[in-house]
């Protein structure tokens, strides 16, 4: 075990998470061992009985029949119920992020402005829409564009515009912190040889600020593709959608269809997940910035991995 | 404005309810979140398997999706009741979730935090002969709790806004109220939405404040 080993103070710390955990226990002996076969052949039992009682559970209300799971092994249900609502739930998702981003960036940037009239209402803007809650937007959106404005909102007009107003707020703290993360001295060096406050933030202070703040910025991205379910509740058809109403009124089959559809977001945010940590990764062992990754506000970086998993 | 005045009674009700369903579920995701977190540094390797698996499940579908589930699948098709009153039931199942789900992100923050007590505490604690749980839970966990608090506060934050989506299933808080006003005072949407809007952020900004006041307060000195 490394814990016990004379390394230097620093790398000790940047250990991966099973080698720091172990800290909290010795290398196990002969009696440590002993205990720990029987306690982990109790928790399995404990862990086998939670699931006998789950299956027999689903087995008596009949949702283990053949007929509720077969559906998923049919073509036509993927390519007729499941993928439209995934291509909606993507685009959604990708429309979105196209317009959000953007906004982060000229919020974000607008905040560090020295002038108050651009800083003040850039703030206002983002604490706003970052402290109410998505569905709050959604809902006002849908009743308010037709309400007020006379617009025909389409449940994907509204998704999308709570997304962006929500996630861009988000994105914009990112953004900001991405760009204060860069030290001074670089803007100091900067202005000295004669740059201009503009000239200083495209040429010197973005460049940099990017590869702090993308890993935040794609596993913020999870968060919006997570978020687009919320669409359910306006009737957007997405991916939940054809899970939670469209498949279970054609085959009665409402947990079935939910675990399968659980299942199609889980791998698609994984893999998003994955170009985050990649990404993280990259960007530290980067010598194109003077800055450290930066984490989206209230996130939690994930110890041993650098992970960061963006709070919800 | 007149409607904001003449239902002042149903929204303080709603926002009520919002408020039970947060510290409800709050003080559930936190302990089940410990629970993650503990199995999740333990010696045991299933522990820490299961741990793992539960957080990536969880972390990676949407909140609707799980409160969904709890309501429609756990709920209608199981039959599994806490209430003889429907929307009671609805409104345990919809708590289920929300704890659920915030349990994952509780526990990564606790796990960071974990992460930040200095090592020679934990070999200190070894060494005076203290066994994992007793290291965890007298040297470890109160230490990385009080390093942790603004990120719990974040994610509590995150939990009062995503009480409303609670709604999927019908249960009636602030986001479904405020539906039913625009649905009954469809002049009124403007001042309806920034009456919604501000109960929220009187709930969340000080929610913030607060935490950040109390992480400076708690906060070890190293």
């Amino acid at each position: 075990m490394s814990t016990l080993t004379a390394e230097p103070r620093k790398t000790r710390k940047r250990a991966s998470a099973p080698d720091r955990a172990s800290v909290l226990y010795d290398v196990p002996g002969p009696r440590a061992q002993m205990r720990n076969t029987v306690l982990t052949v109790l928790v399995v039992l404990v862990a086998l009985f939670a699931v006998y009682v789950m299956v027999t559970k689903l087995d008596e209300k009949n949702q283990l029949n053949a007929d509720l799971w077969t559906p998923f092994l049919r073509g036509d249900v993927w390519v007729n119920l499941i993928l439209p609502g995934l291509f909606n739930t993507l685009s959604a998702a990708a429309v979105a992020a196209v317009i959000a981003v953007p906004f982060g960036f000229v919020f974000g940037i607008g905040r560090l402005s020295d002038h108050a009239w651009i800083r003040v209402p850039a703030g206002a803007v983002v604490e706003f829409f970052r402290a109410i809650p998505l569905l709050i937007m959604i809902f006002a959106v849908m009743y308010g564009g037709s309400a007020v404005f006379g617009l025909t909102v389409t449940p994907f007009m509204a998704v999308v515009t709570g997304l962006v107003l929500y996630n861009g707020s988000v994105l914009a703290e990112i953004v900001r912190a991405g760009i204060l993360s860069i030290p001074r001295g670089q803007s100091e060096a900067a202005l000295a040889i004669g740059l201009r406050k503009g000239q200083v933030m495209r040429m010197i202070l973005l460049p940099q600020g990017v590869t702090a703040m993308m890993p935040a910025i794609v596993a913020q991205l999870v968060v919006l593709l997570k978020d687009t379910a919320l669409g359910f509740i306006v009737s957007f058809e997405d991916l939940l959608n054809a899970g939670a109403r469209v498949l279970p009124s054609n085959f009665n089959n409402i947990i079935p269809a939910v675990i399968v559809i659980a299942i199609v977001y889980i791998i698609i945010n994984l893999i998003v997940g994955a170009v985050a940590t990649w990404l993280e990764r990259r960007s530290r062992r980067s010598r194109k910035s003077t800055a450290q990754p930066v984490a989206p506000p209230g996130a939690v970086v994930a110890p041993g991995t650098g992970e960061v998993s963006a709070v919800d | 404005m007149q409607a904001l005045f003449d239902e002042f009674p149903v929204i303080l009700s709603a926002f009520w309810l919002t408020i039970r369903l947060t510290l409800a579920s709050g003080f559930m995701a936190l302990v089940l979140g410990t629970i993650l977190a503990g199995m999740r540094v333990s010696p045991l390797p299933v522990l820490r398997g299961i741990g793992t698996a539960y957080v990536n499940i969880v972390r990676n579908t949407p909140l609707t999706l799980v409160i969904v589930f709890c309501g429609l699948g756990l709920g209608l098709v199981l039959d599994i009741s806490f209430s003889t009153s429907l929307s009671t039931n609805y409104l345990w199942l919809s708590i289920i979730g929300l704890s659920a789900y915030t349990a994952a992100f509780v526990c990564e923050a606790i796990r960071a935090g974990i992460n930040t007590v200095p090592l020679g505490q934990a070999e200190a604690a070894r060494a005076i002969g203290l066994t994992f749980f007793q290291n965890l839970r007298m040297i470890v966990l109160p230490q990385a709790l009080r390093a942790v608090v603004a990120p719990l506060g974040s994610v509590l934050i995150a939990l009062i806004k995503n009480t409303t989506i609670a709604a999927a299933i019908g249960v009636g808080e602030a986001s479904l109220t405020m539906k039913t006003l625009f649905e009954s005072h469809g002049d009124a949407v403007v001042p309806i939405f920034f009456g919604f809007a501000l109960g929220f952020l009187i709930l969340t900004l000080p929610t913030g404040l607060l935490f950040t006041w109390l992480s400076k307060r708690m906060a070890v000195v190293r």
